[in-house]
């Protein structure tokens, strides 16, 4: 509001800074996923090629029941906390590269 | 005396403990909702609640309204009827979030409009396109919607043993139809917050009390395992033994029913005959392809997404998510137990069928204390209706919300009548949700065959086909194109709903094709769970079609880029506004 005309030439309308922005959250959002994303295409595959070894018992449950009916949660969590403080920082960072760079 | 009466006759062999719980949860359910009808005035209170609801608020009425039937219920019965493979339903309800923490909530919240549809005509700005988006809403809605319904006949069925499955249908379509149709979000809100909480104690104290009194949730899966009680040396030892009753002939034996790639993933390599070594790869791909529509499909539930708007900001929509993680995921551990503790406790109900079979083992099981410490179990049974009412009265009324959202605030709002006044737009919002809520019930009155959890899953499969794909490239893609993105939703949503629609006539027995599935069991796995083929459909479409209509890319693309990228604090979108409405020659 305090500027009538969106100044279009400033660095935050440069192509450069949207290809870096994005760039820096899909890539924190992939490496989340990627984590994530071998665990839960993992457990089918060594359900399906050791068999043996996920049904081993512990404490009753067998251990491909234990991982996925109680083990997973907390992982995700785990995933989604470093995610969301990571994001959060990111954010921060971008706003203060470009208030530094409107003072210039 | 009620007895000799026949209008009353329903009411025999009523458990007077079940049925004050539950009735006290629903009145409880309806005063609040009446209560905030009072304060709720504006149009915009109805749509997203004022949009200022705090962290804690919104996170516990995000996960009161995420749980649905299907959780409460539905992932207890399959567990008990399907064993191991059913454990992916709560695991991917749950890990969906993750991926719409990751890739959708926060560039969504930054753009700022109420639903999909209005993401859709924004990013694309084409009023066409949104026409188009506002149809998922309806279909995904009213398949979401079937398992709720199922639900409730399965619970009034329980407690009043006399009641028709379509009765209890009717009667609890109608008492949330009249509730959403008074109170509009604002209402909602506070009451699945509420329901959260009641749903979390409904679940985890009776599994306790359970466990307490017939052995552990590890020793009741141990005794599914005839080696290791046969050896009783070594680690089995140390777990102490349970009572099991013997198995009925329908239930699946102990070997597939606890090991991976069990009966739900087989059924159709069986009927076809393959060995189990032949069938094992296409149960592989039953997995791939189930685990694919949960997890995609979450992202593009029409009516989560809303939620994320009544956050204050970016970074409490972020926080909001992480907590509903933490919620949901602490809910999703007790459901499997009662499965588990069902098969060996309860096997009976392995050998009905419909609104008497396994899905309604959460009610039943709790009762079972009553032969060891008097009324006891039927107070907790009591508390598991009351929990199964709240949770598919929250379902309910949100899909409610949200589907007589689009027709009034899309179809009548923005197409049929853009200048109506508000009031008129309010009267259209109360019409709507009847007319929604009746066919809703329509719909349900004829699922009693099938199980809720499955249901559930088909509506996930055609939002990750549609909703997902779209919502997912839209964000991260400029090179999209409006004729991309809806070619790209249509063909892989579509498929998907043709794809459901035929395995429910099919599993109804409306259409028969019993022989043509055991010719082709792939065919059947990939109409049963079709997200394994319709998500890449969606993303290729999208992607050729946009390639080849890349003349057509916004002309603004950058700034709308920026606006869902940049952070909120850079004030962008204030920006974009003025720009847009210049343009628009205002």
């Amino acid at each position: 509001m305090s500027s009538p005309t969106p100044l279009h030439d400033d660095a935050i309308h440069s192509e450069s800074f949207l290809r870096t922005l994005m760039r820096r959250q899909l890539g924190l959002s992939i490496a989340c996923a990627a984590t994530f994303l071998v665990a839960l295409i993992g457990m089918p595959l060594l359900n399906y090629f050791s068999p043996a070894l996920m049904a081993t018992r512990v404490g009753g449950f067998t251990l491909t029941w234990l991982i996925l009916g109680v083990l997973f949660f907390p992982f995700v969590w785990i995933i989604s906390w470093v995610f969301i403080r990571r994001s959060i920082a990111l954010e921060e960072d971008e706003v203060n590269a470009v208030n530094l760079g409107r003072k210039l | 005396m009620a007895t000799s009466l026949l209008p009353l006759a329903f009411l025999n062999g009523v458990d007077p403990w079940i049925f004050t719980f539950s009735f006290v949860t629903v009145v409880v359910t309806i005063w609040m909702g009446f209560r905030s009808a009072k304060t709720s005035k504006t149009a915009s209170d109805f749509f997203v609640a004022g949009r200022s609801v705090s962290v804690g608020w919104n996170a516990s009425a995000i996960s009161g309204e995420y749980l649905s039937a299907a959780s409460f219920m539905g992932v207890a019965g399959m567990v008990m009827s399907s064993g191991y493979d059913a454990l992916w339903y709560p695991v991917c309800y749950a890990c969906g979030y993750l991926f719409l923490l990751l890739f959708i909530a926060g560039p969504l919240r930054r753009f700022g409009a109420y639903t999909i549809p209005d993401f859709a005509e924004g990013r694309y700005d084409s009023p066409v396109f949104r026409k188009i988006a506002v149809c998922f809403v309806l279909f995904i809605g009213f398949f979401y919607t079937m398992p709720q319904m199922k639900g409730a006949g399965t619970v009034l069925a329980y407690i009043f043993p006399g009641m028709p499955y379509w009765g209890g249908v009717v009667l609890v379509g109608a008492v949330i139809t009249l509730n959403v149709a008074l109170g509009g979000m604002k209402g909602i809100t506070l009451v699945q917050a509420f329901q959260y909480w009641m749903k979390m104690f409904a679940i985890s104290v009776p599994v306790f009390v359970l466990m307490a009194v017939y052995g552990f949730y590890g020793s009741h899966l141990n005794a599914n395992d005839r080696a290791a009680s046969a050896l009783a040396t070594g680690p089995a030892a140390i777990v102490q033994t349970v009572d099991r009753k013997p198995l009925v002939d329908k239930a699946p034996a102990d070997a597939p029913w606890i090991a991976p790639f069990g009966p739900l993933t087989t059924k159709a390599a069986k009927a076809a005959g393959l060995s189990a070594e032949e069938g094992k790869p296409y149960s592989l791909l039953y997995t791939y392809s189930l685990i694919i529509a949960l997890v995609c499909g979450t992202a593009g539930l029409p009516h989560i997404l809303v939620r994320f708007y009544t956050n204050p900001d970016g970074v409490a929509a972020k926080r909001t998510t992480m907590w509903v993680m933490i919620l949901i995921g602490i809910f999703y551990v007790f459901p499997p137990v009662f499965g588990v503790l069902g098969r060996n406790l309860l096997p009976e109900l392995y050998a009905a069928t419909g609104a008497k079979g396994t899905d309604k083992i959460v009610l039943e099981l709790p009762r079972l204390i009553n032969e060891r410490y008097g009324v006891w179990g039927s107070v907790l049974s009591g508390i598991t209706c009351a929990g199964a009412f709240a949770a598919f009265m929250s379902t309910f009324s949100g899909l409610l919300v949200s589907m007589t959202g689009a027709v009034a605030h899309d179809v009548y709002g923005r197409m049929l009548k853009p200048n109506a006044t508000p009031e008129q737009r309010m009267r259209m919002f109360k019409f709507a949700a009847v007319g929604i809520g009746g066919i809703s019930i329509l719909l349900g009155a004829q699922v009693e065959q099938l199980q809720i959890n499955f249901m559930v899953g088909q509506a996930f499969a055609i939002a990750a086909a549609s909703y997902f794909p779209l919502l997912f490239m839209s964000v991260w893609w400029r090179g999209m194109t409006m004729k991309g993105a809806a070619t790209g939703m249509l063909g892989g949503g579509l498929a998907a709903l043709a794809c459901t629609t035929i395995t429910n006539l099919s599993d109804l027995k409306i259409v028969n094709m019993v022989e043509f599935w055991k010719m082709h069991p792939l065919l059947r796995i990939l109409c049963e769970q079709p997200a394994i083929w319709t998500v890449p459909l969606a993303i290729t479409l999208m992607i050729v079609v946009s390639k080849a209509t890349a003349a057509q890319v916004p002309a603004d693309i950058r700034m709308k880029m920026l606006v869902l990228h940049a952070p909120e604090k850079l004030g962008l979108k204030q920006e974009y506004i003025q720009e847009h409405q210049a343009s628009a020659g205002h």
